[in-house]
């Protein structure tokens, strides 16, 4: 099966600090779900602003979608992005802006003309259970809300890849339920899941998920399953 | 070309509503009212120095330094010359109130000798060595100067201010392009979070750069015709109400060109804040990541 992303030796440091990610060597197949588990500080976060591109990696290859992107240059990378759905745990909606504008803002940013926007942003809305809340701004909506708000806008493009940091953190058990049906919704449509969690509870609750344990910012995958297949000899 | 300009309203309510106490209007409203100011000062003196220097150009004095029993027989001889298209004689009531305003009263004393004066005006080609022989031939010590070489120093000085018109013009624009430069940079702080979902979500920086852009090309705009209709209203009371205005301007006024270019000036204004908006904005971002 083709794989999403590719981590080929993969370190990466802030600044002059340590490495915070050391050596990663995995590929992420498509169409899968993957729970990206470990404690607090291993460098989760880290490792999915390497895979939505909000960072590059200070040693080793990234690719996504079949292109290296390592070294691609600053202006060759949104096209990518906009192939990446991503939901932050602190919803990062623009206050100011109504739902519907929120949902909205991938398609605009991608050049939708607005006849080509009112649609699915209302169905993307009813989608997420929030069809009579689009003019609502987020300081007026719950986390739940919120949260669900930025599913939708993580979403509207149909993402190949959706990476979620910690989606439930802010939310009771009962919509964290409903949140992640609606991931694995999603990946049945065929989009790549990675959803990074603490919740052992929300993990053994989705089968057929794969993980993917980080502990000091090195992989610790005693099946070898996420690992690259080895490479022909001579090959780098 | 101007597709960031107009944009659909969504898209507009990305950087929020502009506050009517922003500083960015104002500032550049301060800097066309002074640019505006200045350059209708430096066209103003443009145009007294041209009217000036034509209007001596082909003038010239006949002076005869111990006064003249024999002006008469003087003016005659000037107004008999080849080329010579006008004379009058400056006579010497005339000279010795002129006199009077360095002199005082001694200026009618009847033992200051004061010279005879020949204000003529030739044509193109005129031989102004045999108009000089003539006179002298009546006056030896008569002698022919140039008006234009007595007001040199004038016009020099009236090119030199039109500089430092010019120059003040450059330095008030290099300002407002600094304080936009401030204004964009404050901007990109203040949206930082709204610049980071746009880039999340696959926007490019010419995207971010167009919404900043649009937002100091409408502050600019609003600014520099604020301050240039205050400039104008001052303007026009100076050439209509002040009666100073005309003692300082010699009656100079501005013409229709004058009047096209002070016009574009609030234009040029906000083109120049626009693209250094526009230019500040993407170096940052490509700094700042």
């Amino acid at each position: 099966m083709a794989a999403v992303a590719e981590f080929d030796s993969v370190g990466l440091r802030y600044g002059t600090g340590a490495e915070v990610l050391r050596d990663l060597d995995f590929r992420l197949r498509s169409g899968a779900f993957y729970f990206l588990t470990g404690p607090s500080g291993a460098g989760k976060t880290s490792l999915l602003k390497l895979l939505y591109l909000a960072q590059r990696p200070t040693r080793g290859r990234i690719s996504l979608f079949g292109q290296e992107l390592t070294d691609a240059s600053r202006d060759a990378l949104p096209p990518f992005r906009r192939r990446i759905g991503v939901v932050f745990q602190d919803f990062r909606l623009i206050r100011h802006m109504s739902a519907f504008d929120n949902v909205a803002l991938p398609l605009r940013v991608a050049g939708a003309a607005d006849e080509d926007v009112e649609g699915p942003v209302r169905e993307m809305l009813a989608w997420v259970g929030l069809a009579d809340r689009a003019s609502a701004r987020p300081p007026t909506l719950s986390g739940g809300e919120q949260q669900r708000v930025a599913i939708a806008r993580a979403v509207i493009n149909r993402p190949e890849l959706l990476v979620a940091d910690e989606p439930t953190g802010n939310v009771d058990a009962e919509m964290a339920n409903r949140l992640m049906g609606l991931f694995t919704a999603l990946n049945r449509l065929g989009t790549t899941v990675v959803v990074a969690t603490h919740d052992v509870g929300l993990i053994n609750e989705t089968p057929g998920a794969q993980l993917i344990r980080l502990e000091n910012g090195t992989l610790v995958d005693p099946t070898g399953a996420l690992r690259n297949p080895p490479r022909p000899k001579g090959q780098r | 070309m101007l597709g960031w300009l107009f944009v659909a309203l969504p898209e507009r309510r990305l950087l929020g509503a502009t506050s009517r106490r922003a500083p960015t209007p104002w500032v550049i409203a301060i800097m066309s009212f002074s640019i505006m100011l200045i350059a209708a000062t430096g066209l103003a003196l443009a145009n007294t120095a041209g009217v000036l220097s034509r209007a001596i150009e082909a003038r010239y004095a006949l002076e005869v330094p111990g006064g003249g029993g024999n002006l008469d027989a003087l003016l005659a001889a000037v107004r008999a010359s080849p080329g010579v298209s006008s004379a009058e004689a400056v006579p010497e009531s005339e000279m010795r109130e002129t006199l009077g305003k360095w002199l005082g009263p001694a200026a009618e004393s009847t033992e200051l000798p004061v010279p005879a004066l020949i204000n003529f005006d030739v044509v193109p080609g005129a031989d102004l060595g045999a108009i000089q022989k003539r006179a002298q031939a009546i006056a030896p010590g008569a002698h022919v100067s140039a008006h234009r070489d007595s007001v040199a120093p004038l016009l020099h000085s009236l090119t030199l201010l039109q500089w430092v018109a010019f120059g003040l013009v450059l330095l008030l624009s290099a300002a407002a392009a600094a304080a936009v430069v401030l204004a964009a940079r404050g901007a990109l702080d203040t949206h930082r979070f709204t610049i980071d979902v746009m880039h999340g979500i696959g926007a490019t920086d010419l995207q971010v750069t167009h919404l900043f852009q649009r937002k100091i090309a409408i502050d600019a705009f609003i600014g520099s015709i604020g301050g240039a209709v205050a400039a104008g209203a001052v303007l026009l009371l100076l050439t209509t109400g002040a009666s100073f205005a005309g003692e300082l301007t010699g009656g100079a006024t501005l013409g229709l060109v004058d009047l096209v270019i002070l016009a574009l000036l609030p234009l040029a204004l906000t083109v120049l804040a626009t693209w250094v908006a526009r230019v500040a904005v993407l170096r940052a971002l490509r700094e700042a990541l």
